[in-house]
C-alpha cells in the first residue's frame, strides 16, 4: 500500500529526528541495555505493603494480632440444612472488579466452612446488579423472595444500597456490607444494616490528620472522582485538613478519564506538598503517572479504591512511594494463598471483608440460627476479631471501633 | 493580576465557578498539552472527514477503529518481546525510534483492516441497496457496540487474557517523558514533540496524497460527483475501500501516539468519547475538508484545555460540546467550510 | 424492473423523487435508486401480519376497543400469573416488567421523532433525565429546591410532580430543538448525542443542586395503599415481597401511561401533523416545497417526544426512588434507539415489542442454568447483550431496514371503510399473482406503501 509504506517512511524519519535530538536526556535515564527481548527492572517487584494502623486523629495505633481471628470451619460439628447467604453486587459491568473481590473472599470463607462440616452445607447464592440502583431494585426482591436465604452480603454500593435499603429493611433480612461507605446510610433508622469497615467519615478524617500530622505537608490538592465514594471522601477530607487544603488546585474528574492534562498543569503551577486522590484505581493510576511525567514529585495519597494490586500495574514506576489508605487490613498471607487458589487471582479492595463477614453469618449458623431474625439479632450482639479487624457493631450498624491503615507502595 | 481573576462566579450559590487567573497562570503549558492532544484528535478527524466527503456518511464506529489501533500496536510489541510491566524500557534512542515506528505499523494495520473489513462487511451491503442514511448511521452505531463488546469479552478468550478485558492493558513505556525546553516556563517533553511532529508529517503526507496523487485525484473526484467519477472511469468502490483505508490507517498512527502520552488508555471503551471529540474537530473546522480537520482537532485540543482550566476540570467534555453546538448554529459549514480538496471550495 | 401494476401512488413519487434529487444534486450519492431487487414496498402485502393489520383495520371502533382492553389486561397480569417459562429467575419478574414498561414509553417517545419525523435522536436518554431530575429536585429531601416539607404533601408529590415533569422536559425539547433542528440528519444526530451527555454532565458536575455523584434518594412515590403489610404504601420500594409488590404496581401505572400516550400519539399520526411528519421524513425538501412547515412540524415532534421521554423519567423516580447520573449515559440512549429499530421504526406497537425485547431478553437468561433442558450458562449470556444488541442491529440494518414489525403508511384522509375495501382489493389483485391486472375500482387510494422509507 503506497499510502502506507510512504506515510511510515516520512513519520519514521521525523520520529528519529525529534529522537536524537532528544536523545541525551534519554539516555542518562538507566536502566539495562540488555538483550533485545523483556527487560523488566527493579520495580517489577514494586507492591502495596502495609505501613502502619492509625486512628481518627492520625496517630499510630497498634495492629491487631490475627491469630486470634475467626476461622469459618468452625469446630467441625455444626448442623443445618438448606440455609444460604446471598451476595449481591456489580459483578458485570465496568464496576464488575470490587464486586468479585467480595465475592471470591466469601467464597474462601464458605468454601472452608463446608469443607469442614459436612453436616451443614451452606449455599452462596450471587445476586447481580450490576452496580445500577434500578437493577438493584429488581434483584432485590428476588433475594427477599428466596427463603433460603438468611443473610445478605452487601450490597456492594452505596448508591444501590439507597435504592434498596428499604426493601432489605422490611424484610428484616441482615444487610452486611463489606464495601458501602457513604455515612448516610446508617442513619435511616434500618435495624438490620451493619457496616463491616468504617465510613467515609472515618477514613477521610483520619488520613487528613495523617497527611497534616506525621507526613507534615501543609498545601494539599485534593483530586476526586464523581462516584458517591470519591465526592463523600473529599468533602470530608477537605473539611478535616481545613487551610492545608488549597481549593485552587481541587480539581474533579470523570469516571473512565483516562488523560489528566489540565489537572496536572493545575497541580503543578500550585507546588503542593501533597496530592489527595478520592476515587477508584482506574483513573487514580493513570493520574499518578501522569502527574509524575509532567515533573510533579508531591507525595501522592490515596485511599482504599485505589488500593488494589492493579493500581500498581498500572502506574508502574510512577507509584512508588504512594500512600494508600483503607479501612480495612491488611490480607494475611494464608488468606493470600488460599484466596489464589480458589479463584486464580490475588485478593484485591474488600476481599478479607468478604471473607470475614462471610465468616461472621456462618458463625451464626452454626451456632444454630435458621431465619433472618436470628440472624440480624447474632449480628447485632457479635464481637469477635476478624482477619482485617476487630468487628462489633454500635447501635446504628457502625462498626464501634474504627481503625485506618496506610500502606505504602515499596 | 491573577488576584481580580480569581473566584468568580456564574450563579448565585456558586454552582459553576470560573477562574481566569488559573488560565492566565498555565497559559503556555495548557496551550503545548492543548496542541498534543489536538494533533492527535487531527488524525483521527481526517478518518471521520474523509469518509464523510467521498460517502456523506459519518462512521460512528471510526472511534473502534481507533481503539482497536491501539490494541494492534500493543499487541505489535508485544510481539516484538516486550512485556508489559510498571516501568520504562530503555532501548536508546535508534532502537526506540524502529521500535515506535513497527508498534506504530501494527497499529496502521489493525486500524487499516478494521475500517476496509467494515466497509465492506457493513456499509458496502447498505451502499448496494441504496439505504437511507440513518440506516448507515445505525449500522455503524451497531458495529461500534460488535467492537466494543469483541474487545471486552471475546479478545481475552482468544488471546488467554493476554489482550482486551474490563481492565485497561498494563502499559508498556517505551519513551519517558522528559523535558527537553521550555516555551515561556512551559515544559515541552519529547513525547510531546513526537506526536505533534509526527501527526503534523502524516498530515502533510495525506494532504499531498489527496491533493497531488492519482488515487487522490480518484477520491476527490467521487467526493464531488460520484456518476461522473464513474462514468470516467472511476472505481467507486475502489474509491471508498481506499478512502477508509487512509482514514484506518491515520487512526492507527494516531492510536500509537495516543499511548504514548496516555500508557494507560488501552481499554475497550478508551475510543468512544475520543471518537466523538474527533469528529466535533472535524465538524469545527468543516467537515469534508482535510485541512479544515487538522485546525478543528489543533482547535478543540487547546480550547478543551482552556476551558478546563476556567471551569474547572469536570467541565471538558461540556466545553467540547458546547463550542460543537455553537459551531453548528452559527457557522454548520465549519471554519474552512465543506470541501474535499480544491475543486469545490 | 418488474413491478406490479398495483397503483402505488407515493412510493413511484417518492422513488421518482429520489432519482431527481440524485440526479439534480450531488449531495445525497448515498440515496442512488436502488438497483437490482424489489423494493420492499412495492411487493404486494400478504404476509400475516398484514393480515392481522387489515382484520384490525377493519373493525370498528369499538370492537377494537372491545378487543383491545382485554389484551391489555393480559398483559397487565402477566407478572402476576409469572408464567412459568416466560418469568425471569435472577431478577423479579415485576421490576422488569416495570422497566419494560418505562422503556416502552420511551420508545413511544422516541418513535415520535425517529420514526414518525425521521430526526434521529441519540441523546434522547437526555429527556428521560431530565424528566428523573426534576421529580428528584422537587421531592428528594437532599435536594435544595424540595417542596415536600413545605407545602407539598409527600404523599401526593409524585402525582403533582409528573405534570411538572412533562412540561420541563417538554420546553427543554423546544429548548434544545429550536437551534439544533435546522440541522441536516446526521448533525442533528451529533448534536443530541452531545445534548445527551451535556445533561448528564450537568447532573454530575452541579452538586450543589444535583448532589452529583452521590444523587439523590428517597423520591416522593404516591402513598397508595397504606397497610399493616405495607407500612409506606405499595408503591414503596420496601414493597417487595410477594406477588403484588411495587414493581407490578409501577408497571400498572406505566401501563396506564402508555396506553393514554398511544391515543394521543395515534391521534396526532391520523392528523395533519402526522401527515406532515412524513413528508418530512420521506422528502424534507419536497415537503417544504409543498407548504409544509417542516421546521415548526420538526419542533412539535421534537417537543412531544421529549415530554413522553419526561413521563418514563418521573416513572423511573418514582419507582427507583434514587436518581444519580450515571444511569443516563449515552449507552442507554443507543438502547433506546435499539428498541425502536428492532421493533419498527414508525411503528407505535412495533417499537413496544422492541423495548420488551431490549429489556426482558437479558433479564430472561440472568440466573437462568438451563433452558428446555439444555444447559446454559445465562449469567454469561446476559452479560453479553451489547454484543448481541450490536450484531442484531447491524443484520437487521442488512437485512431487514424496516424493522421487525415494520410500519405501513397509509392515506387516512380517505375513510376507514374505504381503506380498508382499498386495500382488500389490492390484496385480491396482487394476490392473482400475473400482476398485470389493473385494480382500476381504487384509483390511487391504495397507498400502503413504503414500510422502509425514512
Amino acid at each position: 500500500m503506497r499510502t502506507a509504506r510512504r506515510t511510515t517512511g516520512g513519520v519514521a524519519l521525523a520520529l528519529t529526528a525529534i529522537l536524537a535530538i532528544t536523545g541525551c536526556s534519554e539516555q542518562s535515564q538507566g536502566g539495562d541495555e540488555a538483550s533485545g527481548g523483556s527487560s523488566e527492572s527493579s520495580s517489577a517487584e514494586l507492591a502495596i505493603q502495609p505501613l502502619i494502623q492509625i486512628d481518627a486523629e492520625g496517630a499510630e495505633a497498634p495492629a491487631a494480632e490475627t491469630s486470634s481471628a475467626a476461622d469459618p470451619a468452625g469446630d467441625g460439628s455444626a448442623t443445618c440444612d438448606g440455609v444460604a447467604i446471598a451476595m449481591a453486587g456489580a459483578l458485570t459491568g465496568p464496576n464488575a472488579a470490587l464486586g468479585t473481590n467480595i465475592l471470591n473472599g466469601a467464597k474462601v470463607a464458605v468454601d472452608k466452612h463446608n469443607a469442614a462440616n459436612a453436616d451443614c452445607q451452606v449455599e452462596l447464592k450471587q445476586f447481580d446488579t450490576e452496580g445500577d440502583p434500578q437493577k438493584a431494585t429488581q434483584v432485590a426482591p428476588s433475594i427477599v423472595a428466596d427463603d433460603a436465604v438468611i443473610g445478605l452480603l452487601g450490597p456492594a454500593f452505596s448508591g444501590e444500597t439507597k435504592a434498596t435499603g428499604a426493601v432489605f429493611s422490611q424484610a428484616g433480612l441482615l444487610s452486611l456490607t463489606a464495601s458501602a461507605t457513604n455515612p448516610g446510610l446508617t442513619e435511616n433508622g434500618w435495624t438490620n444494616f451493619f457496616r463491616g469497615l468504617g465510613n467515609d467519615d472515618s477514613q477521610g478524617g483520619a488520613v487528613a490528620n495523617y497527611l497534616t500530622g506525621t507526613l507534615g505537608a501543609a498545601k494539599v490538592c485534593v483530586i476526586q472522582d464523581d462516584t458517591d465514594y470519591g465526592v463523600g471522601l473529599a468533602e470530608v477530607v477537605t473539611e478535616t485538613l481545613g487551610d492545608a487544603a488549597d481549593s485552587s488546585c481541587s480539581a474533579k474528574v470523570k469516571t473512565g478519564d483516562k488523560d489528566f492534562s489540565a489537572t496536572v498543569e493545575i497541580v503543578k503551577s500550585a507546588e503542593p506538598d501533597a496530592i489527595y486522590y478520592a476515587g477508584y484505581y482506574a483513573e487514580g493510576a493513570p493520574f499518578l503517572s501522569q502527574l509524575r511525567a509532567g515533573g510533579v514529585d508531591a507525595t501522592f495519597v490515596s485511599d482504599d479504591g485505589a488500593n488494589d494490586p492493579e493500581f500498581v500495574k498500572q502506574a508502574g514506576d510512577a507509584s512508588k512511594d504512594a500512600y494508600l489508605t483503607c479501612p480495612c487490613g491488611p490480607a494475611p498471607t494464608d488468606f493470600a494463598t488460599e484466596y489464589e487458589d480458589s479463584s486464580g487471582q490475588a485478593p484485591g479492595v474488600y476481599s478479607v471483608e468478604g471473607y470475614d463477614l462471610a465468616t461472621i453469618m456462618l458463625a451464626a449458623i452454626d451456632s444454630g440460627v435458621t431465619d433472618r431474625d436470628g440472624m440480624v439479632a447474632f449480628v447485632k450482639d457479635y464481637s469477635g476479631d476478624g482477619l482485617a479487624k476487630h468487628y462489633e457493631w454500635d447501635a446504628t450498624g457502625e462498626l464501634a471501633d474504627t481503625t485506618t491503615w496506610i500502606y505504602q507502595v515499596k | 493580576m491573577s488576584l481580580l481573576l480569581h473566584g468568580g462566579q456564574l450563579y448565585a450559590d456558586g454552582v459553576i465557578d470560573f477562574d481566569l487567573g488559573r488560565l492566565a497562570d498555565n497559559f503556555w503549558a495548557l496551550t503545548v498539552d492543548g496542541l498534543t492532544y489536538g494533533a492527535i484528535y487531527a488524525l483521527v478527524a481526517v478518518g471521520y472527514t474523509l469518509v464523510y466527503g467521498v460517502l456523506r456518511l459519518i462512521n460512528f464506529a471510526h472511534s473502534e477503529i481507533f481503539m482497536l489501533g491501539m490494541f494492534g500496536q500493543y499487541a505489535m510489541l508485544m510481539l516484538l518481546g516486550f512485556y508489559p510491566s510498571g516501568n520504562a524500557f530503555d532501548k536508546g534512542v535508534l532502537l526506540t525510534v524502529v521500535y515506535l515506528c513497527l508498534a506504530m505499523i501494527g497499529g496502521m494495520v489493525v486500524s487499516g483492516g478494521a475500517a476496509v473489513g467494515l466497509e465492506r462487511l457493513a456499509y458496502a451491503p447498505l451502499r448496494k441497496r441504496g439505504a437511507p442514511s440513518l440506516v448507515f448511521l445505525i449500522t455503524a452505531i451497531g458495529a461500534s457496540f460488535i467492537l466494543q463488546e469483541f474487545v471486552h469479552f471475546v479478545l481475552p478468550k482468544l488471546t488467554g487474557g493476554e489482550l482486551g478485558g474490563v481492565n485497561a492493558q498494563q502499559p508498556i513505556r517505551l519513551v519517558v517523558p522528559t523535558t527537553q525546553f521550555t516555551i515561556f516556563g512551559a515544559d515541552v517533553t519529547n513525547v510531546d514533540l513526537v506526536i505533534i511532529v509526527a501527526a503534523l508529517a502524516l498530515a502533510f503526507v495525506t494532504d499531498r496524497f489527496i491533493n497531488a496523487t492519482k488515487f487522490g485525484r480518484g477520491i476527490r473526484a467521487v467526493a464531488q460527483d460520484p456518476v461522473t467519477a464513474t462514468l470516467m472511469g472511476v472505481s467507486r468502490e475502489r474509491i471508498i475501500m481506499l478512502t477508509f483505508l487512509i482514514g484506518g490507517v491515520l487512526a492507527g498512527a494516531a492510536a500509537m501516539l495516543y499511548t504514548l502520552r496516555v500508557p494507560s488508555g488501552i481499554i475497550f471503551s478508551g475510543g468512544f468519547i475520543l471518537g466523538i471529540k474527533a469528529f466535533s474537530a472535524a465538524v469545527l473546522g468543516g467537515i469534508g475538508n482535510l485541512r479544515g480537520a487538522l485546525l478543528g482537532g489543533l482547535l478543540l485540543g487547546v480550547m478543551e484545555l482552556y476551558g478546563q482550566a476556567v471551569f474547572g476540570t469536570e467541565w471538558r467534555d461540556v466545553v467540547a460540546f458546547v463550542l460543537l453546538i455553537l459551531v453548528l448554529m452559527f457557522r454548520p459549514t465549519g471554519i474552512l467550510g465543506e470541501s474535499l480538496g480544491r475543486a469545490r471550495a | 424492473m418488474s413491478t406490479s401494476d398495483t397503483p402505488d401512488a407515493t412510493s413511484a413519487k417518492a422513488t421518482s423523487a429520489k432519482s431527481t434529487s440524485a440526479k439534480a444534486t450531488t449531495s445525497r450519492p448515498t440515496s442512488l435508486p436502488p438497483a437490482g431487487r424489489t423494493p420492499v414496498a412495492q411487493r404486494p402485502h400478504a404476509g400475516l401480519g398484514d393480515r392481522l393489520r387489515l382484520w384490525w383495520d377493519a373493525l370498528a371502533r369499538p370492537t377494537q376497543w372491545a378487543i383491545g382492553v382485554p389484551f391489555i389486561l393480559l398483559i397487565a397480569a402477566l407478572p402476576v400469573i409469572r408464567p412459568p417459562l416466560l418469568t425471569t429467575v435472577g431478577t423479579d419478574f415485576g421490576s422488569v416488567m416495570a422497566q419494560f414498561g418505562m422503556v416502552a414509553l420511551i420508545a413511544i417517545g422516541l418513535n415520535v421523532v425517529v420514526g414518525q419525523a425521521g430526526l434521529l435522536d441519540l441523546g434522547y436518554v437526555g429527556f428521560y433525565a431530565i424528566g428523573a431530575y426534576t421529580v428528584a429536585l422537587l421531592t428528594s429531601p437532599d435536594s435544595p429546591w424540595n417542596l415536600t416539607d413545605d407545602w407539598l404533601s409527600n404523599d401526593w408529590a409524585w402525582l403533582a410532580c409528573l405534570p411538572v415533569a412533562i412540561a420541563v422536559t417538554a420546553i427543554s425539547g423546544l429548548i434544545l430543538g429550536s437551534p439544533t433542528l435546522r440541522l441536516r440528519g446526521d448533525y442533528l444526530a451529533i448534536v443530541t448525542l452531545g445534548f445527551g451527555e451535556i445533561v448528564r454532565l450537568l447532573a454530575d458536575n452541579l452538586d450543589s443542586v444535583t448532589g452529583g455523584g452521590r444523587g439523590l434518594s428517597q423520591v416522593a412515590y404516591p402513598r397508595v395503599g397504606v397497610s399493616e403489610e405495607h407500612p409506606n404504601g405499595v408503591f414503596s420500594a420496601g414493597n417487595a415481597s410477594g406477588t403484588l409488590n411495587a414493581g407490578v404496581w409501577w408497571f400498572w401505572v406505566s401501563i396506564v401511561l402508555i396506553v393514554i400516550a398511544l391515543l394521543v400519539v395515534g391521534n396526532l399520526e391520523r392528523s395533519r401533523v402526522g401527515r406532515a411528519w412524513v413528508a418530512i421524513r420521506e422528502d424534507e425538501d419536497a415537503a417544504e416545497i409543498m407548504g409544509v412547515p417542516t421546521f415548526r412540524f420538526k419542533l412539535w415532534a421534537f417537543v412531544i417526544g421529549a415530554a413522553i421521554g419526561g413521563i418514563s423519567g418521573a416513572l423511573y423516580a418514582g419507582q427507583v426512588q434514587f436518581v444519580v447520573p450515571t444511569n443516563f449515559n449515552v449507552i442507554n440512549s443507543m438502547l433506546f434507539l435499539c428498541a425502536v429499530v428492532l421493533g419498527g421504526q414508525g411503528n407505535k406497537l412495533g417499537v413496544i415489542v422492541g423495548a420488551f425485547v431490549v429489556v426482558y431478553l437479558p433479564n430472561f437468561f440472568l440466573g437462568r442454568t438451563e433452558i428446555f433442558g439444555i444447559p446454559i450458562d445465562g449469567n454469561e449470556i446476559a452479560n453479553y447483550k451489547y454484543l448481541f444488541f450490536g450484531l442484531a442491529l447491524v443484520l437487521l440494518m442488512i437485512f431487514r431496514p424496516q424493522g421487525l414489525f415494520p410500519a405501513r403508511q397509509k392515506l387516512l384522509t380517505y375513510g376507514r371503510e374505504l381503506y380498508v375495501a382499498a386495500r382488500a382489493a389490492a390484496r385480491k389483485v396482487s394476490g392473482a399473482g400475473d400482476g398485470s391486472g389493473r385494480a382500476d375500482a381504487v384509483p390511487a387510494v391504495d397507498v400502503a406503501t413504503e414500510g422502509d422509507a425514512r
